[in-house]
């Protein structure tokens, strides 16, 4: 059995969790559709660690994870609250946006 | 006949398959025509109808490993196309057709097997969409008709039909279903490829492709340690798995993520399963191969990986939904397990035609579903190839749909069928 360790519950089997994409920034909403498309269809879909969302579907919860792509090895996981500042601010930057909702960056959770 | 079979065994014709075996290795030239990257079933396909059907033999096809070792000899063989678009269907069963040709064309027996494909509805939402697909196979190509109960008992008798809390309620029964040797079909066309001058390189790795002005004028290839540049006119690319790797040395990006994808055999029993048959809702096919075994699939892992182990969670639900099907599975042994490469596209449907790069082709994308497909890809592909022009069958396969957001959604008709 494979074990993923969910910042939030702690090592649960990997069937609990679902896979979410690439954590990359997303556009600016008023950006042009090859933006939008490069950012919803066109991933990194490389080899070597790369940071990913996960989401834990048995308590709702989205969280990062830094896998390797060729190994399987899960390297690290956490909160999306400690993602880089950048792509924090452009996730504030949506909310912002598209919901009208003012949110401090500690409150990021998607 | 005895006598005649005596005399046919004891001259020097026997075995009569005098080029059974295909040319030596020679040594790469400095230049070719056209270079295919990717020595599996898409790419050996182009290279035939580029010789066969263009004069084009100035070819070379080179691959990292050996013929056919990628996916084209890891693939469950399902031959199929009751897909759910027009154009998904039109191609699909344009290839169906060509298959069951192919064993005569090579004079070399793919040990094409034409059994027909039972899809199961648990739900009514299921019916509603197999009647989709049974109406767009019945304009575009393809004999499929949707049939209830009692006939699925007549075709299937071994078959659980109240598996789980999920009666069967209905399937979509694709005449026009078969399977072959996925090897064999690799094989025919590399040897028909070599016999028209096409050279075939295998352990060859194509490390960087080289682009001047957005034209690929050459690639860069490995033979163990030794380097090499080829010039060429044109590329194709046709490596599966490893699509947006190769993409990426090329210098775009691909709307791709690379899933393994797992298959299994079990120890051989008495023939008793014709059809192909699959529940996308248990996300499980079964059939029964020319020897007995079963083999059966599901749908690509649950995430990406380039990585070809295999996994306890897979074998636990693949098991478990196939002994629901076929409750009597779960008293044989399983022989084998293995994994491939899918490149996976979020509509099911391929990435064929032009890339950013100008001179450099794709046929990539193909995913969970694309031996099937093998000979239209390279008939198409090489189509392309020798005249610079995208031929209608393929030009909904684009990879510029994605940047138009006009997808060629297949999902619900590939997902646990292939
Ligand atoms: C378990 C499994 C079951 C499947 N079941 C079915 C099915 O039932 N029906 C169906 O239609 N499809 C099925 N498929 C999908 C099908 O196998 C593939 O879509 C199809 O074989 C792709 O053919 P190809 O020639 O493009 O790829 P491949 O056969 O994978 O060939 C690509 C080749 O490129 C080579 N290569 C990669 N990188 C390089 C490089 N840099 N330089 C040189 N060479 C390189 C690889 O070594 C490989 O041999 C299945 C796949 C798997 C894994």
């Amino acid at each position: 059995m494979k074990v993923m360790t969910c910042p939030l519950n702690g090592p649960r089997n990997i069937n609990e969790f679902v896979f979410g994409g690439e954590v990359t920034p997303l556009p600016d909403l008023q950006a042009p559709d090859q933006a939008w498309a490069e950012h919803t269809f066109y991933s990194y879909n490389g080899t070597g660690v790369v940071r990913e969302w996960w989401f834990h579907s048995a308590s709702g919860y989205w969280f990062v994870a830094e896998r390797d792509r060729t190994t399987d090895q899960i390297i690290k996981t956490y909160d999306p609250s400690e993602l880089a500042a950048d792509i924090r601010t452009a996730m504030l930057d949506v909310d912002r946006k598209m919901f009208g909702v003012e949110r401090k960056t500690e409150e990021v959770a998607p | 006949m005895p006598f005649a079979l005596l005399k046919y065994g004891l001259n020097g014709d026997f075995p009569f398959e005098k080029d059974a075996d295909l040319p030596p290795p020679v040594s790469l030239k400095k230049r070719y025509d056209v270079v295919i990257i990717g020595g599996g079933g898409h790419g050996v396909a182009t290279a035939y109808y580029l010789a066969k059907y263009h004069g084009i033999t100035n070819v070379a096809v080179l691959e990292k490993g050996y013929l056919g070792g990628g996916n084209t000899a890891r693939n469950t063989a399902v031959i199929r196309s009751n897909y759910l678009t027009s154009d998904g269907v039109k191609f699909y069963s344009e290839s169906v057709k060509l298959f069951q040709n192919l064993s005569n064309e090579f004079d070399f027996n793919i040990m094409y097997s034409k059994r027909g494909q039972l899809t199961l509805a648990h739900t009514d939402a299921a019916i509603r969409g197999f009647r989709q697909r049974t109406e767009v196979n019945k304009h575009f190509g393809g004999k499929t008709e949707l049939i209830g109960p009692k006939e699925i008992k007549e075709l299937v008798p071994t078959l659980n039909m109240n598996p789980g809390h999920q009666p069967v309620l209905a399937g979509l029964w694709h005449m026009d279903g078969a399977t072959a040797r996925h090897d064999a079909v690799a094989w025919g066309y590399a040897k028909g490829a070599t016999q028209r001058g096409v050279e075939l390189h295998q352990l060859t790795e194509v490390t960087d492709v080289v682009v001047e002005n957005g034209k690929v004028t050459a690639v860069k290839a490995k033979q163990g340690s030794v380097d090499h540049i080829i010039e060429c006119g044109v590329v194709v690319q046709a490596v599966a798995g490893h699509s947006s790797l190769l993409a990426e040395k090329a210098g775009f990006r691909l709307p791709i993520t690379t899933y393994p994808l797992q298959a299994m055999v079990t120890q051989p029993v008495k023939p008793f399963l014709d059809p192909l048959v699959s529940s996308p809702a248990f996300h499980c096919y079964v059939q029964q191969t020319g020897r007995g075994e079963l083999v059966f699939g599901g749908g690509s892992d649950p995430y990406p990986l380039y990585n070809s182990r295999s996994t306890l969670e897979l074998k636990e639900e693949l098991l478990a939904h196939a002994v629901e099907l076929f409750p009597f599975m779960a008293n044989l042994k399983l022989m084998r397990q293995w994994t491939g490469l899918t490149d996976m596209t979020s509509d099911y449907s391929p990435i064929m035609g032009e890339s950013p790069v100008q001179n450099y082709y794709l046929d990539a994308g193909w995913g969970t579903w694309g031996f099937k497909a093998t000979p239209i890809c390279g008939k198409t592909m090489a189509e392309l190839v020798a005249t610079g022009k995208t031929p209608s069958l393929i030009k909904p396969f684009g990879a510029e749909r994605f940047n138009d957001f006009r997808q060629v959604n297949e999902m619900g008709a590939t997902a646990a069928s292939h």
